[in-house]
């Protein structure tokens, strides 16, 4: 730690602490500490770690290796309660709070004041809550149900519920990220309250500027690895892009030789009245285009308009050349688009049908005779879309719920490519899965493109959107900032556009 | 799970099977072909009311209207029957079908095009398909002489020695089994129920099937509308009054996954025979009507008990993974 802070002792110090998750290393040996009235800002890549250590501070996981002191004394937090009892608490990025309950309710769940007979005194409840939230200089009734307010307000109440368990380490998941711009301003004003008042605080951002603006210090994370910290005054946004991004190539992609071949898809204007706008590219066979961007940048927003889940308020899509009006996620597969969406659990396989009906599902419309099943052509189809796909199964019976993870997802994706599509959308393909699957998803997918699929892939990852795509699109507030390609393509270019950072500040 | 359902439906007639010689120890009588042959005709209606919610509750909605839309749609036929004695049987049962699928079109619209859970949906229609037989019949009944002889004679003529009644519930039967395995939309409730959010992206409109579900319970529930008030040759405000109760226990106890997405044409037949063996046989063996309820009820608790433990996974397998990991 840095020597002139030596007297001001952090409240809470996290040291070596290490979560491992099964076939993954989610922090390994990482440090913090939170010194009273600073902000310390969190910085790093989706999937550095940071939402992991958060729930690691709050009681939510427990580390498998390392330590917590709280006030030099160590400490463990064996649930959320245990967290909270050591004034630690939480404002996270979608709040978590009861929309059917009052405000005053919301703040005070879970410790209410106690009248007699044990039962909760509503009025010094309401009272207590107008306290606090006009020590925040909230104008929000105590009695409003949680539902009638915006999310600003929310964020206030939620502050309100931290103060009013006397809370000396308050963290905040990217707590502007659904905000208006003067709504940030106004929280920018509590922050400042807060530290004047000796807390720690945990800010979680994606935005230079405001980390510039609000923290005093920083940490930084890389791939569940701690990279540095010290004060903000010492270094510039370009150190810390750097410090965030630079890695020696650590996961080896598979190497191709693009084979682009005739131009399959090209999209022209897409908006959408609030997600996003002006979206124009094309897309070769055989290509593999990227999409980049912090997560709420519009990306996924716009896939599903482009596949037809929602409407999009303009634009044009053109397949070989000719205008599909897709107004249905049917007539996009239809028109050869197809949609692997990022929560594969949620939206990809249908648990109780067998394999075999799984496989063919999006394909059934397309067979000879119109609303009739041929269950002869239906198991052929099935058995040469999962034989491409390696599938080891007992039989195609089994119903796709009994399969591993892995299993299931081949099985939606020998969906989708029984469709024999065009072109192939794949939203954050390896999110969530270990190293080895990964590498059998870029595989697969390299593989894709060379038998002349048009490839679109939405991703998080630097690593895996540089070692993958031949053409990168940087998504930044539901608009496209940026087109690179070749040389262009750095880590530090994709994270200056998708965070809005100018040039000259590298 | 497949085979699982299959050793439920085989679960399910084991169950039958055992009642019948539970029966037949006190009354022989009731295990002879002629008394079972009549004890499936009197379950016809709720064999096919069952086939239809079945198809319902698969794509997780419910349909409570069921019985009111039978007594809508059968007091209409009784009175086209009265004011139009020449209108020729084939006629009403087209008119008893059509009226059906349009009360249950009803259901389906306001299911899917307004978003109102479907359980709130046909509890409002239940209520206001009642209220119009009322309102049309002035709350009179339509009774045996007032019908011609060809209307009430439909469902007892006999062929091959079973009524036209039962023939109908087996044609329908083969029907709806044909229709959920071999059609894309019989493929489209299982997806629908087994996971709404897949058969979004599969491209599979998830409103619209269910309002095809609605359209189907609603179409059969109408035909069992005619069936029922040309057999009992009588029609009035509260016939099948409470019935849907027991179409939607048929289902449950016949492995249909209230959740949606499980289910088969033949669980729900048996799930509907079981109820009406129970039914007939209880009064045939001096047991007092509230037995019979209490029998019926513990049925239904027993199926979904074995329901849900059969649902129940054994918990991940994360174990494996670990140990690679290390």
């Amino acid at each position: 730690m840095l020597a002139d802070h030596a007297a001001d002792a952090p409240i809470l110090r996290l040291d070596r602490i290490t979560k491992t998750f099964p076939g993954v290393k989610a922090l390994s040996e990482v440090q913090l500490a939170l010194y009273p009235g600073q902000v310390t800002a969190l910085i790093g890549e989706n999937g550095a770690g940071k939402s992991t250590l958060v729930k690691v501070l709050t009681g939510i996981y427990q580390p498998d290796g390392g330590q917590i002191t709280v006030d030099g004394t160590p400490v463990s937090f064996p649930t959320a309660q245990d967290a909270a009892a050591h004034g630690i608490t939480a404002i996270h990025q979608e709040t978590v709070l009861f929309d059917d309950l009052t405000v005053a309710e919301n703040i005070f769940l879970g410790h209410a004041p106690k009248g007699r007979f044990g039962l909760i005194d509503t009025a010094a409840q309401r009272r207590m809550a107008r306290d606090l939230l006009d020590s925040i200089g909230a104008e929000i009734d105590p009695d409003t149900r949680l539902r009638d307010l915006g999310i600003a307000s929310k964020h206030l109440v939620a502050i309100s519920r931290a103060l009013s368990i006397d809370a000396r380490v308050v963290v905040m998941d990217e707590p502007t990220a659904a905000l208006s711009h003067k709504e940030i301003h106004e929280l920018y004003d509590l922050v400042e309250q807060l530290k004047s008042q000796g807390k720690a605080i945990l800010f979680i951002s994606h935005k230079f500027d405001e980390i510039f603006k609000i923290a005093d210090r920083y940490t930084v994370f890389r791939d569940g690895q701690f990279v540095a910290d010290g004060r903000i005054a010492d270094v510039t946004e370009g150190d810390l892009v750097k410090m965030m991004v630079g890695r020696e190539v650590d996961q080896i992609f598979p190497k191709r030789t693009p084979n682009i071949g005739a131009e399959v898809l090209e999209v022209v204007g897409y908006s959408h009245p609030t997600e996003f706008a002006d979206i124009g590219f094309t897309l070769r066979a055989g290509e593999i285009l990227g999409f980049y961007g912090l997560v709420g940048a519009g990306r996924s927003e716009f896939m599903q308009a482009l596949f037809g889940i929602t409407k999009p308020s303009k634009g044009v899509t053109k397949i070989d050349g000719q205008i599909r009006v897709i107004r249905s996620p049917a007539e996009a597969v239809n028109a050869g688009i197809v949609y692997v969406p990022e929560d594969r659990g949620l939206q990809g396989a249908i648990r109780p049908l067998p394999i075999f009906q799984n496989v063919t599902l999006a394909s059934l419309n397309r067979t000879p005779r119109k609303g009739f099943i041929n269950l002869a052509n239906e198991f052929a189809l099935a058995r040469e879309y999962t034989k491409r796909l390696d599938l080891r199964a007992a039989s195609l019976d089994t119903p796709v719920g009994n399969l591993s993870g892995g299993n299931q997802q081949k099985v939606v994706i020998a969906k989708w490519l029984a469709t024999q599509p065009k072109v192939i959308i794949l939203d954050e393909p390896t999110k969530g899965i270990d190293i080895g699957s990964k590498a059998a998803v870029h595989d697969f997918m390299a593989e894709l493109a060379s038998q002349g699929l048009a490839v679109i892939m939405v991703s998080s990852e630097i690593p895996e959107v540089l070692g993958m795509s031949d053409r990168v699109i940087v998504m930044r507030d539901g608009r496209m900032v940026a087109e690179v390609s070749g040389p262009e393509m750095t880590p530090e270019t994709l994270v200056r556009h998708a965070a809005g950072i100018a040039e000259a500040t590298l | 799970m497949k085979q699982l359902i299959k050793s439920r439906e085989a679960i399910l007639t084991a169950a039958i099977v055992v009642l019948l010689g539970l029966i037949a120890t006190r009354f022989p009588a009731f295990v002879t072909p002629g008394n079972l042959a009549a004890v499936f005709n009197d379950t016809s209606p709720l064999i096919i009311l069952a086939i239809g919610q079945m198809i319902v509750i698969l794509t997780k909605c419910i349909d409570l209207s069921v019985a009111a839309t039978l007594a809508l749609t059968g007091m209409v036929c009784a009175m086209i029957n009265v004011a139009a004695p020449g209108v020729p049987v084939f006629v009403i049962v087209a008119v008893a079908i059509g009226m059906g699928m349009a009360l249950g079109a009803f259901n389906g619209v306001l299911t899917w095009k307004l978003g109102i859970p479907p359980i709130v949906v046909t509890l409002g229609t239940m209520t206001i398909y009642r209220g119009i037989i009322f309102l049309i019949s002035d709350g009179k009944w339509v009774n045996s002489h007032e019908m011609t002889p060809a209307f009430k004679a439909l469902p007892r003529v006999a062929f091959l020695g079973l009524p036209a009644l039962s023939w109908l519930a087996i044609a329908i039967i083969l029907i709806a089994f044909v229709a959920m395995t071999r059609t894309t939309l019989g493929r489209a409730f299982f997806a629908v129920g087994g996971n709404p959010h897949a058969a979004v992206y599969t491209g599979i409109n998830v409103g619209r099937t269910q309002f095809w579900a609605f359209v189907a319970s609603g179409g059969l529930a109408g035909l069992t509308g005619y069936l029922w008030v040309s057999r009992y040759a009588v029609a009035y405000v509260d016939i099948a009054l409470g019935f849907e109760l027991d179409v939607v226990a048929a289902c449950v106890i016949g492995g249909i996954a209230i959740s949606g997405g499980i289910g088969s044409v033949g669980g729900a037949v048996l799930g509907a025979i079981f109820l009406g063996v129970i039914k007939n046989a209880l009064p045939v063996v001096n047991i007092s009507p509230f037995w019979q309820m209490a029998i019926s009820g513990s049925a239904i608790i027993i199926a979904i008990a074995v329901n849900t433990r059969a649902g129940r996974s054994k918990g991940r397998v994360i174990l494996k993974k670990t140990e690679a990991e290390a």
